[in-house]
């Protein structure tokens, strides 16, 4: 026995490595919230302290100007940021979900799998070049219908097309989580199709709905080269979508490479809103599958 | 499966009729006319010369040579046969039980006659399935019309992931009921009729998931219930239950007789004995569910011809 | 044998006729926009892809020449953040799915964690980035930092793949080990991590898929400089940085723009049709791309 002893000792310090090397990874990883919130705060302090938090509430936006230094209203581009998110999230929903529906149980099976496939690559394709795209191809289109060009719409369209295979994924996992059994019941009654989805599916599928909802806005709401590609960047509330506007996360990437002070520091600003825009969205996805588990 | 002598044996069998129980199926049994000839397929030797040979009443389903394939790989072309050449006459208002070990195609049998075996892909039925002399297989026929005629409940309790109400006034306003009034009159009559009124009259809006099994699958007995259909479908109602909400269900089901035709498959053979006035006893032969044996219940249990049936009803007596 | 697709009844009536038209108009516009964003690619972009293109340096703000010192820059990018995210990710993936460490309050924190960090959008990576890594770790404007800002990106995803790869390993195996008598970090390196490695691969693979596709985390990290860089410290351009400066900021570069946006689209088709090839023959019928 005695001479497995040493092994054994290796063995069992070897065993301890792992879990602590395991613990500090993880804990590494959830720092990087913690180190990003942190940050966040940090760097937008001096803003806050300096000025408050009411003049960020304000409708207008001169960072640099002035002989007070410079006003850093954010409502206009937090209005652009929503209209541009909630027109996208308006259009891509019904065609997201028609299209998982028809993945799931319209299509014969050789289709669906094509029409998932063409979706996955839809969703691989990155931001710059739906952007790229909606600047080469969309703003003149738009420009011929309504100068500028550059505009809401331009941007509720590229956006709308990015998330649309987010939102098509989740509809498609949360219908095909359906239980055959209630289709079957369904069809036992005697329900039509329309009936059956509508009536039936849909329903039984959403919490898994709203979950991929609620992430398909954040992604809108986040999303940056696209929007700033294609959306002129004027910092004012659009009266039409036909007016450019300017969203948070756009006036960041146009402004951060010469802030300064506390010009840098109302950027921070907006970052953090978003920052607490999206968490609160991903928490509440959580909570909608927490539950739909705790009452199945 | 080659063992003929001693099949499978429900756990659950054992159980006695009550004597009452016994005086009431033989009464029920002698309610109809011509019971003995109705079942009998060819092939089946069950004929009973001093059987009266007319049959006054219409059945309510006359099956004809029913056969249904399920189409495993497209590319090979044969399939499995879930059951083959199936003759049975259904009475009308009555209760007939399907019994047999598991795989024997009672299940396929069952959902072919509400044709839900056209959910299932590479599935076929041939033969012939009549309702009031109308062959229900052809493609033509209504299959929404065909399954407002004939409800089915399941083994597992599906209520709909939605409200008590709603799971009831679903099927109602697909089939034409605008009226407010009438849906609410017609739910209340239904859960009345399947004894959830008392229970659930407060709470209609809330989940019907939030309901005990025994308690969701009487719902979805009601929901079959609702389109006020012509026969009923039970596909093993009470397995998937705890014993007292499983005792409520068969009463139910036993209370339906002269109402609706009820068909139901189970594997508990006291309870086909309790409730059933006729049984079919399916068998695989050949790889292929046949029935072999159908009557009045009695006799089936009590005085069964064919050996296969002897020893399957025998194992159910101990 | 895959269940058979549940069938719905035909359709009946205006509803159900309704309802297929509008599924199929969904399915044209989608497959429609999809065709003619590549069609659009390949017809301004095929022009002007060519070896010379791959290899030649930039010129003239991207209008003429290649984009060889961007491909580097990207590269080495790409292998920053993989080399940091690899390990960390791994471990953390570990912890989750192996040590039981799932459930515990712990774990939970670290899975919210990082379902709060997969839902960033990516310009805060890009400001985090910029304030920590360039200024206060006093990285500048450099490839390391960019690298790293991906990695702290594509860690959730990563994670995810990564521990769905662990669970997928069959619970006897490591039962067999234990019973060997096998501790814990020799189950795991001799018989559960070669197990999963096909999962951890598709991991891998995704995040580089992210990570490529990323530009606006990479704007004041790894900068705009276009010259071949020298070392991990000098300021590199990515590909997509290169695609939106050159559409937005440089004046007649446009058709370099398409050719380098073909470029990156064929990469990530590539490479995002290798993780699901790879995932379909793990048996996992669908997986989200990030």
């Amino acid at each position: 026995m005695s001479r497995w002893r040493p092994d054994a000792d290796r063995a069992r310090l070897d065993d301890r490595l792992l879990v602590v090397a395991a613990r500090v990874s993880a804990a590494a990883s959830a720092g990087i919230v913690l180190l990003i919130g942190g940050f966040l705060l940090v760097e937008s302090l001096p803003a806050l302290r300096a000025l408050g938090v009411a003049p960020f509430a304000g409708m207008s936006w001169h960072p640099t100007g002035g002989t007070d230094g410079g006003q850093f209203g954010l409502m206009p581009m937090l209005v652009g940021t929503l209209a541009a998110g909630g027109g996208a999230v308006a259009l891509a929903t019904p065609l997201a979900l028609l299209a998982a529906v028809v993945c799931v149980f319209l299509a014969p099976p050789r289709i669906a799998l094509l029409l998932g496939r063409v979706i996955e690559l839809l969703a691989g394709i990155p931001s710059v070049v739906y952007g790229f795209w909606g600047l080469v191809v969309l703003v003149p289109l738009i420009r011929r219908l309504e100068p500028p060009g550059p505009s809401l719409l331009a941007g509720i369209l590229v956006l709308a097309l990015m998330i649309l295979p987010t939102l098509a994924l989740a509809a498609d996992a949360a219908l095909r989580a359906v239980p055959r059994e209630l289709l079957t019941a369904a069809s036992a009654l005697g329900l039509s199709r329309t009936t059956t989805l509508v009536g039936v599916a849909l329903p039984a599928a959403r919490s898994g709905l709203w979950t991929g909802l609620l992430l398909g806005v954040g992604r809108a709401l986040g999303e940056t080269m696209a929007v700033l590609m294609v959306c002129g960047n004027v910092v004012q509330v659009p009266g039409t979508v036909f007016d450019p506007v300017r969203t948070l996360t756009a006036n960041i990437a146009l402004e951060m490479a010469y802030a300064l002070d506390l010009h840098r520091a109302a950027l921070f600003v907006s970052g953090l809103v978003l920052a607490l825009l999206v968490t609160v969205l991903v928490l509440a996805a959580q909570a909608t599958t927490a539950g739909s588990e705790a009452h199945p | 499966m080659t063992s003929q002598t001693h099949p499978a044996r429900p756990s659950d069998t054992a159980t006695d009729p009550a004597p009452d129980e016994v005086s009431r199926r033989l009464r029920s049994v002698d309610t109809v006319p011509g019971s003995d000839g109705v079942l009998c397929g060819p092939g089946c030797d069950c004929s009973d010369p001093a059987a009266p040979p007319a049959v006054d009443t219409p059945p309510a389903l006359r099956i004809r040579d029913l056969s249904c394939t399920y189409c495993a790989a497209r590319v090979s072309g044969e399939g499995h046969v879930a059951y083959r050449a199936v003759d049975l006459d259904i009475p009308a208002r009555r209760i007939t039980a399907l019994i047999g070990p598991s795989g024997c195609g009672k299940t396929s049998f069952l959902s072919s006659l509400n044709r839900l075996t056209d959910l299932i892909d590479g599935c076929r039925v041939t033969g012939r399935l009549e309702i009031d002399g109308v062959d229900i297989l052809a493609p033509a026929h209504d299959v929404v019309a065909l399954r407002r005629r004939v409800g089915m409940v399941f083994q597992k309790p599906n209520p709909f992931p939605l409200s008590i109400r709603r799971n009831l006034e679903l099927p109602l306003r697909e089939h034409g009921v605008r009226n407010r009034a009438e849906r609410a009159a017609r739910i209340e009559a239904v859960l009345r009729d399947v004894g959830l009124w008392r229970e659930v009259e407060h709470r209609l809006d809330r989940s019907a998931l939030a309901l005990s099994g025994g308690q969701q699958q009487r719902l979805c007995i009601a929901r079959a219930l609702v389109l006020e259909p012509e026969i009923v479908l039970f596909d093993e109602p009470c397995s998937a239950l705890d014993p007292l909400s499983s005792g409520v269900v068969e009463d139910l089901i036993a209370s339906f007789r002269e109402r609706f035709t009820v068909v139901i498959v189970t594997h508990n053979l006291a309870q086909a004995r309790r409730i059933a006035d006729h049984t079919a006893f399916f068998w695989l032969v050949d790889g292929a569910g046949t029935l072999v044996e159908s009557g009045p219940t009695a006799a089936l249990f009590d005085h069964p011809h064919h050996p296969l049936t002897r020893a399957y009803v025998d194992g159910a007596r101990g | 044998m895959t269940a058979p697709r549940h069938r719905l009844p035909p359709p009946q009536g205006l509803a159900d006729r309704l309802l297929g038209a509008a599924a199929s108009a969904a399915v044209l516009a989608i497959v429609g926009v999809f065709a003619w964003l590549l069609a659009d690619l390949l017809r301004h972009g095929l022009g002007g892809l060519s070896w010379h293109f791959l290899m030649a340096p930039v010129e003239a703000a991207g209008r003429a020449g290649g984009i060889a010192p961007i491909l580097v820059s990207t590269l080495a990018i790409l292998a920053i953040c993989l080399a940091a995210a690899l390990p960390i990710g791994l471990g953390t993936a570990i912890l989750l799915a192996e040590l039981g460490d799932a459930n515990s309050r712990f774990g939970r924190f670290v899975r919210r964690c990082l379902d709060i960090l997969a839902g960033m959008p990516s310009i805060v990576f890009g400001l985090f980035g910029n304030a920590f890594f360039s200024l206060v770790l006093g990285l500048g404007f450099s490839l390391l930092a960019g690298g790293l800002t991906l990695a702290c990106m594509v860690l959730p995803l990563f994670i995810r793949e990564a521990e769905e790869g662990l669970r997928a390993v069959p619970q006897e195996q490591r039962l067999a080990a234990a019973a060997l008598g096998l501790g814990r970090w020799r189950m795991l390196w001799l018989v559960v991590l070669p197990a999963a490695a096909p999962g951890l691969f598709v991991g891998l693979v995704l995040a580089v898929g992210r990570a490529l596709a990323e530009t606006a985390a990479l704007l004041f990290t790894s900068g705009y400089v276009d010259r071949m860089p020298g070392s991990l410290l000098d300021s590199g351009r990515a590909l997509s940085i290169h695609i939106y400066d050159l559409s937005m900021n440089v004046p007649g570069g446009e058709a370099n723009a398409y050719t380098a946006a073909l470029v990156l689209v064929a990469l990530l088709l590539a490479i995002n049709s290798a993780a699901a090839w790879l995932a379909g023959r793990l048996g996992r019928a669908r997986w989200q791309v990030a």
